[in-house]
């Protein structure tokens, strides 16, 4: 099951932008798209290790800032022909308020 | 239950329209496919290398039998559509089968004319258009006859007088004309290419009228106007294709030489679209396969109902495609009034260049022997580049010119498979060749999809372009203005001037005004419209942080550890002992590991955790420093000599000037970055001749240079001008830096932009042009008031931007 923590608002996370949470197993970025959808991904890109967080929105899309490669937000999967995965983490929006799930064995396995 | 979607034309426009269609919508249609061939979709184009022996019917393959089978595709393979009902929305094949359709695609390609002359039916005559030809030409040439006639001395008359000659048999061509190829060549080429085949045992016959073939079981010879006869055991007629348009002419849609379509690629019937040779665009059909791509990617963006693209036709080029001699052209040959010619010629060496110049742009290109600066002139030829800076070295070709990067002149065929071609992402020539292959990449855009090769810089650009028609072996390629990426079609170009002209200011504006086909851009466009919407609309436009670069928009610099960078402005390079203890404490108090000096005389702090930024600006600002844009598309430093304050060679005050210059510029963005230099004298130990913009001080004045950056592709300035003063220099410098801001194409350096515009452009608008150099300097300083305000000191303050510089939360 998921430990389910309240992280802030909506609006605390830019559209089109992000914001960091630091959880005990690293960073998770929270992403929010130009339609209000929210996601959660590890705040490492499954390249080079660089911080998602910090790339440009688009679509239902992030690219990471160091080589741009191009992630699905929903899947954490590469875009073709790239291939690789960040770890999701679920995400709830509730009265305007951000919920995001940690599930030990999820987030253990993003640590290794 | 899903629309159906029949193809009648199992060929290479059709199918490739059906896998941009796959590749967009997948699960859109039930797709039927109808074919006269008994094949699955083949590379029409290397039908010659399977002629001449140096491929198989397998390898040209395209999509085989399975390949149907797993996407769920009826083929109907070997069953000629005979019939179109549109009422009812049926076509009919020959052998009775009726399929009913919602839409319908039509790529029938084209039939080879045969002449109308007594025997023209006689067994032993055919064309060169399919694999049974190839095989009726391969059995001849089995059966031991001997001698055989090509009626046509084009490309494709020449190809298969060439395939023939490999398989044994001795050729005669025959051509009406005096010059061979005379669509593409020019007399001087064609009679090289003549020599050459000739002297490979091909014989010609030219100005020969055919009148008869002869014979009545089978054909025995060929009799021509003149009344002479020559004996013939096989003739192939290659004397131009017809779109063929049968079919849709018969069910009553609009064709003229071909089928008529609009830029949707739609026919007079909106249920029937049309793509290929065999359609008609804008009075415009086409015999190679470059243009067919276009149209396939525009007429499945509207069978997918995407609705927004548009083909606006194609420029093409095109080479021989037989082994051994390389032949191009491109555009008007042929010259015309007001042009001039540019001509090498090395018997010796059996080399023939031409290129044609108007206006100091390239109009047409014939090049024989030497074809490997094919695709160079091509891109001069369609970006209609000003050749003026290099016109007396250009047929020298582009690894001549010092700044271009790649050797050109190293064939990228002579090339071991380990060679690397794109340094920047460490590609090398096999992997690029095996993507080609196994991937079936056709355009330079896939090639860097799939394998990352000029992907980055793109100085590969040109080897990437050679391998790929080298490997798939294509003599044409297309040109438009190149789309800002994948997610419009329009260039860099149309959509500042459509910012500028219809007034827009946001990105939402442009995204709706032209029809963007993604809800909001991506990584690449982004960045690029808001720097035109800030660069139009000073003031006015707001700046988006959302489509900024990470590094602009936090204003540091991120390392390859996700850490930052600080360079804080030391004016001209100038530092005092106050700045430098307080660099010296933050270092300590943020325990910064790494304080280095940078090319650009400023002192970079490296390491520095992105929650410290503020903090760190904070201090820096307290003793008076502000951000030094190491990061950004702005002005980078001016770097400066000590000039004639301290040394014995100084000829003007260059520290004072360099300062002056960094007060005024500083905070601007621009293009691409852009770096300055002052030194005091020739001897140039500030390197100003490698600044974009760069002062020369000299006894009577300022040399004003411009153009110039280090880097991948070195490139000195080029002299703009001489001034006297100070106060023109920096007007200069203004007005420069505006036309830059206003007219280079985002990540476009002054290097290539000069090169692309020309200097003699430049000189006119900021050197010859009084007033308008005037009017720029004032645009300049008038975008100046929003742009110097220290990014810095507005974060440091909290009031800006506070949410990227803290976690949203720790939890845990
Ligand atoms: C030998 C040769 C070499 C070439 N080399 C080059 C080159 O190097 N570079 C280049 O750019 N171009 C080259 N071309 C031209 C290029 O092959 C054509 O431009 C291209 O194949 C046209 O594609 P298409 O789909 O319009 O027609 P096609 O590829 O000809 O496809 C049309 C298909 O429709 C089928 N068909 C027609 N009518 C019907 C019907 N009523 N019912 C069912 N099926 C039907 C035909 O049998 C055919 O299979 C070459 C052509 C030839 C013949
Ligand atoms: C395209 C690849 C390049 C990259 C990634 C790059 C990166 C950098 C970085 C990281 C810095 C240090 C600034 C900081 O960390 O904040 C820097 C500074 C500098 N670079 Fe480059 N650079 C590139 C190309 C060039 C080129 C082509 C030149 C031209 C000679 C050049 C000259 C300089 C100079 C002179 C400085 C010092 C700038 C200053 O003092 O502010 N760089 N560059
Ligand atoms: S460029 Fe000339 S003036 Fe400047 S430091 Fe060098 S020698 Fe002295
Ligand atoms: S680390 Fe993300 S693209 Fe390289």
């Amino acid at each position: 099951m998921y430990d389910w923590h309240e992280i802030g608002a909506l609006d605390d996370v830019p559209r089109l932008g992000s914001r960091v949470v630091h959880t005990p197993h690293g960073g998770v970025a929270i992403f929010r798209t130009a339609d209000d959808r929210i996601f959660a991904l590890r705040d490492r890109c499954p390249h080079k290790g660089g911080p998602l967080s910090q790339g440009i929105v688009h679509g239902h899309r992030i690219t990471c800032p160091l080589h741009n490669w191009v992630l699905e937000l929903e899947s954490g999967q590469a875009v073709a022909p790239d291939v690789g995965c960040a770890t999701r983490y679920p995400v709830r929006v509730e009265n305007g308020r951000l919920w995001l799930g940690l599930n030990d064995v999820v987030s253990l396995a993003a640590v290794t | 239950m899903k629309e159906r979607l029949i193809l009648v034309g199992n060929g290479m426009a059709g199918m490739r329209t059906l896998e941009e269609l796959l590749a967009i919508a997948p699960d859109q249609y039930d797709i039927t496919v109808f074919g006269a061939e008994p094949h699955g979709n083949y590379n029409r184009i290397l039908l010659s290398p399977v002629l001449a022996g140096e491929k198989t019917v397998e390898q040209i393959m395209l999509n085989d039998l399975d390949w149907y089978a797993e996407r769920g595709i009826t083929l109907h393979a070997g069953k000629a559509v005979i019939r179109l009902n549109r009422a009812r929305r049926q076509v009919i094949a020959a052998d009775g089968t009726v399929a009913p359709y919602d839409w319908l695609l039509l790529a029938t390609g084209s039939d080879p004319i045969i002449l109308p002359v007594p025997g023209n039916d006689l067994p032993g005559v055919i064309t060169f258009r399919d694999i049974k030809d190839v095989q009726a030409m391969l059995d001849a040439a089995c059966a031991g006859r001997k001698h055989a006639v090509v009626i046509g001395g084009g490309l494709l008359g020449l190809e298969a007088a060439n395939g023939l000659m490999k398989q044994g048999m001795e050729v005669t061509v025959v051509h009406l004309l005096d010059v061979l190829m005379e669509r593409q060549l020019d007399t001087e080429a064609a009679a090289l290419l003549r020599t050459s085949l000739e002297e490979r045992g091909l014989r010609f016959l030219m100005g020969a009228q055919t009148v008869a073939i002869l014979g009545e079981e089978r054909v025995k010879g060929v009799r021509f106007k003149d009344g002479l006869e020559i004996p013939a055991d096989l003739v192939v007629m290659a004397v131009g294709i017809r779109p063929n348009i049968q079919l849709a002419k018969a069910a009553g849609i609009h064709c003229e030489r071909g089928v008529v379509v609009n830029d949707t690629m739609q026919t007079y019937d909106p249920r029937i679209y049309a793509v290929g040779e065999c359609v008609q665009h804008r009075g415009q059909t086409y015999g190679l396969v470059a243009p067919l791509w276009e149209q396939a990617r525009v007429c499945a963006n509207h069978l997918a109902h995407f609705g927004i693209s548009r083909y606006r036709g194609s420029v093409t080029s095109t080479k021989l495609k037989v082994t051994g001699i390389d032949v191009f052209s491109a555009g008007e040959f042929g010259g015309g009034p007001g042009c001039d010619e540019i001509v090498l010629r090395d018997r010796a060496r059996g080399v023939y260049k031409k290129l044609v110049v108007r206006d100091n742009r390239v109009r047409g290109a014939v090049l024989y022997g030497d074809t490997i600066d094919g695709s160079w002139y091509f891109q001069l030829l369609r970006e209609k580049t000003d050749i003026g800076a290099f016109r007396e070295s250009i047929l020298f070709g582009q690894a001549h010119l010092g700044d271009a990067g790649h050797g050109g002149g190293n064939n990228v065929l002579a090339m071991p498979d380990e060679a690397e071609i794109c340094g920047c992402n460490g590609v090398c020539k096999g992997v690029i060749v095996k993507a080609i292959t196994a991937q079936k990449l056709f355009t330079l855009e896939e090639v860097r999809a799939h394998t990352k090769a000029s992907a980055s810089c793109g100085s590969c650009t040109g080897l990437v372009e050679q391998l790929l028609a080298a490997t798939v072996g294509d003599y044409s390629k297309t040109s438009r203005e190149k789309p800002l990426c994948a997610c419009t079609e329009h260039s860099h170009d149309q959509v500042r001037k459509v910012i500028r002209e219809q007034h827009l200011t946001s990105l939402r504006a442009v995204f709706d005004f032209m029809e963007w086909k993604t809800p909001d851009g991506c990584h690449s466009c982004r960045p690029a419209i808001n720097f035109y919407l800030i660069a139009a609309w000073p003031g006015e436009a707001r700046d988006d942080a959302q489509s900024r670069f990470i590094n602009e928009r936090v204003h540091a610099n991120i390392q390859k550890d996700g850490t930052y960078s600080v360079v804080p402005r030391m004016w001209g390079g100038l530092t005092s002992p106050k700045e430098l203890r307080a660099i010296a404490d933050v270092a300590d108090k943020f325990q910064i590991p790494t304080v280095k000096v940078t090319g650009g005389q400023r002192i970079d702090l490296l390491g520095v955790k992105k929650e410290d930024l503020p903090k760190v600006w904070a201090d820096l600002n307290a003793a008076g420093m502000v951000s030094g844009h190491a990061y950004g598309k702005s002005l980078r430093t001016v770097k400066t000599c000590v000039g004639s304050e301290w040394c014995r060679f100084g000829t003007q005050d260059s520290t004072g000037l360099g300062v002056k210059l960094e007060k005024m510029t500083w905070g601007s963005w621009t293009p691409h970055k852009f770096k300055m230099a002052v030194s005091g004298c020739p001897r140039n130990c500030a390197e100003a001749t490698i600044k974009d913009f760069g002062v020369v001080c000299v006894d009577s004045g300022y040399e004003l240079h411009v153009g110039g950056n280090g880097g991948i592709k070195l490139r000195g300035t080029d002299l703009l001008c001489k001034v006297a003063t100070e106060e023109e220099a920096m007007e200069y410098c203004g007005a420069f830096m505006q036309l830059y801001r206003e007219e280079a194409r985002y990540l476009e350096r002054t290097a290539p932009w000069l090169e692309r515009v020309g200097l003699a452009y430049v000189r006119q608008r900021i050197v010859e042009d009084g007033e308008g150099r005037k009017a720029l300097h004032q645009r300049f300083l008038a975008s100046q008031q929003y742009a110097q305000i220290d990014p810095w000191a507005e974060r440091a303050s909290g009031r800006v931007d506070a949410h990227e510089f803290q976690p949203l939360r720790r939890v845990g």
